[in-house]
C-alpha cells in the first residue's frame, strides 16, 4: 500500500492531462517529484529484470520489436511505448499498469531511455540487459558533444549486470567493450561489409553532403575531399581494433588476481564473436540475418536500412535474454513487427495515404529521406523547436535535401517553418507554401488536387500535434 | 550579376579541417557562401584542408572558413594548425576575409586553458585567450554589431573568451552569453577576419555577413571596390523574426516552479516543500477545473 498515494495522485493528473488531450509525461513527472523511489521499488521486483534500450536513433521502434518478440515467447512485458523516454515517461507508463497496491503484473520490463536519463535510471534500477544502438549528432544543445553522449552510454553499460548488446559498427560505442569496469558480458550486432555504405556513422556524416549542382561551381576540389568510403576505410574497423586491443591486454594481463580477471574479461568481450547478429543481406524488404554461422531470411514490414539494423539489434537482444528460443521463429516474428507510431506510420485521410516520418537529428533525417523516395509523392516538412525537439536549428544544415529537388516540397510548417524553407532554398528545392500553423498546413496539404500519397517529415512535438489533428479526420491508433 | 567581372573570376574558399571541425551545421556557412556567389554568377571552389595536407593548398585563398569542433577534434587539429599559422596570419593581415566559428575562433587566439588546467596553444592571430568553464553557455543568441547590425545565432560553448588589448568585438550581446558571459562582448573582428561563437549556422540567417565576406574577397582579388547586387531576402527576414521570438533555451517558468533540476542534490526538507507545492498547484487546478465544470452545467 506504500505507493497508493502516489498512484492515486498520478492517476488524477493523468485524468486531467487526458482531458486537455495529451501530456504523456506529466503524471510521471508529478509522481517522480513526490516519490522519487516509486519506479525503482516496482521495477526491481520483476522476476526477469529490466532491459534498457538507448542510443540516438531507433529506440522506440527497437523497444517495440523486443517487446513484441518477448511477448510472442510468452513473457508478460511491461514497456514505455509512448516514446516518452525520460524517467517520468516510465513512471507514467507504470501508473497505467500497476494495481493500487503498487504491484505490476509483468515478468520483464523493456524500456527505452534517452541517453542522459538512461544514466540516472541505471543508477537506481540496475538493468540486467542493455542495448546500445548508436551515437549520432543529436540535441547537442542538451548534450554538448557526441563524445559526451558516448560517455553517458558507457556509464549505462557499467551499471548493467548481465549482458550489454552493442552496435559493432559504431566506433564510439564499440570502445565500451574495452572498459575495465564492466560486469556485463558484451555481445554485438552489426552489418556485413558489403552493406556498410548504406549505413552512415556520425563521422561519415559531414562529407556525405553534396552541394547543389550548379555549373558555375567547380567541384573538382570538392571531389578530391575524402568521400564516405575513405572515412570508413581509414577509421579502424572494430574488428581490427578489437584484435589489437586483445593482444595488448594479453600482455598486460600477466598481473595477478582481480586485474588479471578483468583483463581476461575485456579480452573475452573483444574477441567474443559468438552470438553476434549480422545483417548479411538486404534486397528490397527481404533481409537475411546471420547468427552462429546460420542465415535466417525474412520479409520485413519495417522500412528503411536503419530499421532493418534495429531489427538485428532486437534479435541480438532477445537472443541474449532467451537463448533457448528458436531463432527461426524469432525471425518470422521480427518480420511482422511494424514501426512505432509516427515513425513511418501510414494513416489514410480522404482517400490519401499520409506517411508520418519522425525526424529528430541529421542522421535520422538523412536516412529517412533515403528510405522514403520522393518520386510521385507530396512532401510536407514540419519543424518545431520546443525543448523535446531541440532549440538549435543548426542540425538542418547537416542534412542534404537534393533528393527533393525534382518534386519540390508542397508545404513547410511548424514553429521554425521559415528556417526550414530557407534551408530548402539554399539546396535549390522549391517550396510551394510556408504555413507555420500545423492545422492550416495539414489542410493545405489535403487540399492538393491529385490524390498523391504524402510524406510528412516532422519533429517530435510536431508529430504529436499532427496525430491529434489527424485524429479529427481519420482513425488514428491511440498510443497509451 | 556583378558588373565588369573578369571572365573566369573564381573565389577560392579554404575550409579548415572539416573532418574534425564541423560540428552541427557548420557546413551551412560554406553552402551559403557558394550559393550566394553562384546566384550572382561568381564561381567558387573549395579546398577542404585536413591535417597533414600540403601547404600548397593554401595558395590563392580568397576566403577562410573554420567551424566548431568537439574537444577531441580541437586537440587533433591544434598541432597541425601551428604549421599553417604563418600563412594564415599573412592572409588575415592582407585583408583576406575569414569566418572562424567556436572552436576555430578559439584556436585563432593565443591559447585555450581547459577547465582541468591543460593549455592548448592557439596560433595567436587574434590577441585573445579562452578559459574552459564548468558550465556550457547554450541557447538562442542575439547580438548587436556595429558593422553588421543585428546578428542572430545559437551559441553552445563552455570556453570563456577574453579579448586582449586593441581588439574590437564583433558586437554586443542583447540576448545570450557571448564571449564570456561577463563583459557583454561577442566575437571579434580583426581586418576582415571575424571570430564568433554563433552557430545556427551564422550565415543563412545573417546573409549580410556572407555578402561582406564575398564582397571583401572580390574587392581584394580585383583590387577595386565591388558591390554585390541584392538578393531576395523575404524568407531570411521571416526566419530571423521567428528565431528572435523563441526562448533562449528552455522556458524560464519551468525552472522557477517547485521542481529543481537536480533532485539528488535536494534535501529532504526541500523535497517535502516541493511536494506540498505540487499538491497545492494541482489541487488549485483541480478545484478550478471542477468549478468550471459546475459553471458549464449551470448554463
Amino acid at each position: 500500500m506504500a505507493h497508493s498515494f502516489s498512484i492515486i495522485l498520478g492517476r488524477l493528473v493523468q485524468g486531467l492531462a487526458s482531458l486537455r488531450g495529451g501530456g504523456s509525461a506529466l503524471p510521471g513527472l508529478v509522481v517522480e517529484k513526490v516519490e522519487p523511489s516509486f519506479a525503482a521499488s516496482i521495477l526491481n521486483k520483476l522476476p526477469a529484470g529490466v532491459v534498457l534500450v538507448s542510443g540516438t536513433n531507433g529506440k522506440t521502434t527497437t523497444t517495440k520489436a523486443i517487446s513484441e518478440l518477448l511477448t510472442g515467447l510468452g513473457l508478460k512485458v511491461f514497456t514505455n511505448n509512448t516514446g516518452s523516454n525520460f524517467m517520468r515517461g516510465v513512471i507514467s507508463a507504470l501508473l497505467r499498469q500497476v494495481s493500487l497496491s503498487g504491484s505490476l503484473d509483468a515478468d520483464i520490463a523493456v524500456l527505452e531511455l534517452d541517453e542522459a536519463h538512461a544514466v540516472s535510471f541505471s543508477e537506481i534500477i540496475r538493468p540486467r540487459y542493455t542495448l546500445l544502438l548508436n551515437v549520432m549528432r543529436d540535441q547537442l544543445d542538451r548534450f554538448g558533444e557526441i563524445d559526451y553522449t558516448a560517455r553517458l552510454l558507457t556509464a549505462v553499460a557499467r551499471n548493467t549486470s548481465t549482458v550489454v548488446i552493442i552496435n559493432r559498427e559504431d566506433s564510439r560505442l564499440a570502445a565500451i567493450a574495452q572498459e575495465a569496469n564492466l560486469d556485463a558480458t558484451v555481445r554485438w550486432f552489426g552489418v556485413a561489409n558489403n552493406l556498410q555504405s548504406l549505413l552512415p556513422n556520425d563521422d561519415a556524416l559531414y562529407n556525405g553532403l553534396e552541394l547543389p549542382s550548379d555549373t558555375s561551381h567547380d567541384d573538382a576540389l570538392l571531389h578530391a575531399a575524402p568521400r564516405d568510403d575513405d572515412v570508413l576505410g581509414s577509421s579502424p574497423r572494430v574488428g581490427h581494433q578489437a584484435h589489437n586491443g586483445a593482444q595488448t591486454l594479453d600482455k598486460a594481463g600477466q598481473g595477478q588476481g582481480k586485474d588479471n580477471a578483468r583483463a581476461l574479461n575485456i579480452a573475452n568481450n573483444l574477441n567474443n564473436t559468438s552470438h553476434t547478429v549480422i545483417l548479411s543481406a538486404l534486397t528490397g524488404s527481404h533481409a537475411s540475418f546471420e547468427l552462429e554461422g546460420r542465415h535466417y531470411s525474412t520479409k520485413l514490414a519495417l522500412e528503411g536500412i536503419y530499421n532493418v539494423v534495429n531489427a538485428a539489434a532486437a534479435l541480438a537482444t532477445v537472443h541474449a535474454i532467451v537463448p533457448q528460443a528458436p531463432v527461426d521463429e524469432l525471425v518470422v516474428a521480427l518480420g511482422r513487427v511494424r514501426s512505432a507510431f509516427g515513425r513511418g506510420e501510414v494513416l489514410e485521410v480522404q482517400g490519401r495515404p499520409l506517411k508520418l516520418i519522425l525526424v529528430k537529428n541529421p542522421g535520422g533525417f538523412r536516412l529517412a529521406l533515403k528510405a522514403h523516395p520522393a518520386a510521385g509523392v507530396l512532401t510536407m516538412i514540419a519543424i518545431n523547436d520546443d525543448y523535446a525537439d531541440g532549440r538549435d536549428m543548426s542540425w538542418l544544415y547537416d542534412v542534404g535535401f537534393q533528393s527533393l529537388q525534382a518534386e519540390g516540397v508542397a508545404v513547410v510548417s511548424g514553429v521554425r517553418a521559415f528556417d526550414m524553407a530557407l534551408r530548402l532554398c539554399y539546396d535549390d528545392v522549391e517550396c510551394a507554401t510556408v504555413l507555420p500553423n500545423l492545422s492550416e498546413a495539414l489542410d493545405e496539404l489535403l487540399a492538393q488536387k491529385d490524390n498523391k500519397p504524402a510524406h510528412i517529415y516532422c519533429t517530435y512535438t510536431a508529430m504529436l500535434r499532427l496525430r491529434r489533428l489527424l485524429a479529427a479526420k481519420t482513425d488514428v491508433p491511440q498510443v497509451r | 550579376m556583378v558588373r565588369n567581372l573578369p571572365v573566369g573570376t573564381r573565389l577560392r574558399i579554404l575550409n579548415l579541417y572539416p573532418r574534425q571541425m564541423n560540428i552541427y551545421g557548420d557546413f551551412g556557412n560554406l553552402l551559403v557562401l557558394r550559393q550566394r556567389a553562384g546566384w550572382r554568377g561568381i564561381s567558387t571552389e573549395v579546398t577542404h584542408f585536413e591535417t597533414d595536407a600540403s601547404l600548397k593548398q593554401l595558395r590563392n585563398t580568397d576566403i577562410i572558413l573554420g567551424g566548431g569542433g568537439q574537444d577531441s577534434g580541437q586537440a587533433a587539429v591544434q598541432k597541425d594548425m601551428q604549421r599553417i599559422a604563418r600563412p594564415l596570419r599573412n592572409l588575415v593581415s592582407a585583408g583576406c576575409p575569414a569566418l572562424l566559428v567556436c572552436g576555430s575562433y578559439q584556436l585563432f587566439g593565443n591559447y585555450f586553458k581547459t577547465f582541468e588546467g591543460d593549455v592548448v596553444e592557439g596560433i595567436g592571430i587574434f590577441n585573445l585567450h579562452t578559459l574552459g568553464g564548468p558550465e556550457r553557455m547554450i541557447g538562442n543568441t542575439v547580438v548587436n554589431s556595429p558593422d553588421f547590425g543585428e546578428l542572430i545565432g545559437y551559441e553552445n560553448h563552455s570556453g570563456k573568451t577574453y579579448l586582449g588589448a586593441g581588439l574590437e568585438p564583433l558586437g554586443r550581446v542583447i540576448t545570450g552569453s557571448g564571449n564570456n558571459g561577463l563583459d557583454g562582448s561577442e566575437g571579434v573582428r580583426l581586418n576582415n577576419a571575424l571570430g564568433t561563437y554563433l552557430h545556427g549556422p551564422l550565415l543563412p540567417k545573417n546573409p549580410q555577413v556572407a555578402d561582406f565576406l564575398l564582397a571583401s574577397a572580390l574587392s581584394r582579388k580585383l583590387d577595386r571596390t565591388i558591390e554585390l547586387p541584392p538578393l531576395d531576402n523575404a524568407l531570411t527576414l521571416q526566419a530571423r523574426a521567428v528565431a528572435k521570438s523563441r526562448p533562449r533555451y528552455r522556458l524560464k517558468l519551468l525552472s522557477t516552479l517547485p521542481f529543481s533540476k537536480n533532485p539528488s542534490h535536494r534535501s529532504y526538507h526541500s523535497r517535502a516543500v516541493s511536494s506540498v507545492a505540487w499538491l497545492a498547484l494541482w489541487g488549485t487546478g483541480l478545484l478550478g477545473f471542477l468549478g468550471l465544470l459546475g459553471k458549464l452545467s449551470d448554463v
